[in-house]
């Protein structure tokens, strides 16, 4: 404490300073780091088995929390809407409000957020415990890139994945509301489905939620073997990337969403 | 987990989310309902078609019977042409009226089709003769005002002749 006194305020400012730059090096570094892997996707193709594992790992692994989360969703939505639409009279509606709500906005964002915490994590553990135990510098050593053999068919795994399980998601909700709505609530079942298909159109609600989601699976992913790659190869080390990897995700994906909502948002009309 | 069981599950995998997005797209979003039903199609034309929009419902007794297919605005006659779209197992007799109705306050605006007793049925492409415009609520609110004023006018000038006459007969 009398040390950082006397060192006074320069200290705290030349801090600052490092912080900031330190952060933006880190996102230029990040930025480099895409375009390496963008660069090796044509290796993630040619060996397809490798992104074919990945996508086992990261999307077939992640089906089933995916699709109870979505059910679960799907049915408390349905009760939530039901208690507000009653006030108006208009409990019909309930198709269109469940099917929107998931298809443009809750299934891309949760669908997401649990890919992070489920899939992502996983991919920055296994990535960073390979830098740790050095597999990455032996591949270098045997002259295998490890961007081409490690990195870029997780990358695509989890971009390939993503759409497939947000699109899963939106259907066991509508599913799970369908559930509660008609059979458990009452509400005619006509017009639940009739409703929502005069109310939802394919092109742009649907399309802008596979959009959403597509964007998602690429942040999540990138940011997933980023900072494996990143890290510091030691146990602690391993286990802050997992952190970071988990908190940034989810920022991100929440920061994109709001961005892309706002370029997607028509106004009134 | 060997290669081809890896296969066997990420098969099934996209298989499962292709499918989810074919149902989103067809079931949710009915992307292919335009071709799935067909039907015969009417003209109707109105003065004012309010807040109607396109795929709005066409209903007769309160059952949905179709769609509104086209908007359009006759630039001879300034009237606003509709094209409705109603199931073939529904017919319609010659001299129904359609009207646009709205369905409670807040509700949606439709498209109502009253059948009449004439013995012979529309046909596909012809023109609902009888037809009944939005009430747009602000004309309403015009008419009404409107009404008013020419209510009290009579009353008004009545008045100014008693009162013109009233002095008269002060000065008589």
């Amino acid at each position: 404490m009398s040390i950082d006194a006397a060192q006074g305020p320069s200290y705290w400012l030349r801090r600052l300073g490092g912080a900031v730059t330190g952060g933006v090096a880190r996102v230029g570094y990040a930025t480099r780091f895409l375009g390496a892997v963008l660069w090796h996707t044509p290796h993630a193709f040619r060996r397809i088995h490798l992104t074919l594992r990945e996508i086992y790992f990261s999307g077939v692994l992640s089906l089933v929390i995916i699709l109870m989360s979505g059910m679960f969703v799907g049915m408390v939505l349905s009760l939530q809407g039901y208690e507000t639409l009653k006030r108006y009279g208009s409990d019909e509606q309930l198709g269109i409000l469940v099917a929107l709500a998931l298809v443009r906005e809750l299934a891309p964002v949760i669908a997401g957020l649990l890919f992070a915490s489920r899939a992502g994590s996983a991919i920055t553990a296994e990535i960073g415990l390979m830098k740790a135990t050095e597999q990455l510098a032996a591949m270098e050593m045997m002259a295998v890139d490890p961007l081409a053999r490690v990195v870029a068919p997780r990358f695509w795994g989890g971009v390939i994945s993503m759409p497939l399980l947000a699109a899963l998601f939106s259907a066991f909700g509508i599913f799970g509301g369908y559930l509660v709505g008609v059979r458990l609530i009452g509400i005619d079942e006509g017009a639940f489905w009739g409703q929502m298909q005069a109310g939802v159109d394919f092109w742009p609600d649907v399309t802008d939620g596979i959009i959403k989601s597509f964007v998602f699976g690429a942040a999540v992913s990138l940011i997933a073997v980023f900072e494996g790659y990143d890290s510091k190869p030691t146990a602690e080390g391993v286990s802050t990337a997992t952190t970071r990897t988990v908190v940034i995700s989810s920022l991100a994906i929440l920061a994109l969403d709001f961005v892309m909502t706002a370029f997607m948002f028509r106004g009134a009309a | 987990m060997n290669r081809s069981a890896i296969d066997l599950w990420v098969g099934i995998f996209v298989a499962l989310g292709l499918g989810a997005i074919l149902f989103l797209a067809l079931k949710v979003g009915n992307l292919l309902t335009l071709d799935r039903a067909p039907g015969y199609r009417l003209e109707a034309r109105f003065d004012n078609i309010g807040g109607l929009k396109l795929r709005a419902p066409v209903k007769a007794a309160g059952v949905v019977v179709g769609r509104v297919e086209g908007v359009r605005l006759d630039s001879q006659t300034y009237e606003a042409v509709t094209t409705l779209r109603i199931e073939r197992e529904y017919q319609f007799t010659k001299d129904t009226i359609a009207s646009i109705n709205t369905s409670g306050v807040l509700g949606e605006v439709y498209v109502g089709l009253d059948a009449g007793g004439d013995p012979a049925m529309l046909k596909d492409g012809d023109r609902i003769a009888k037809t009944q415009s939005a009430m747009v609520l602000e004309k309403l609110i015009g008419q009404f005002l409107f009404d008013k004023a020419q209510e009290s006018k009579p009353l008004q000038s009545g008045g100014t002749s008693v009162g013109g006459g009233a002095p008269q007969g002060v000065k008589k």
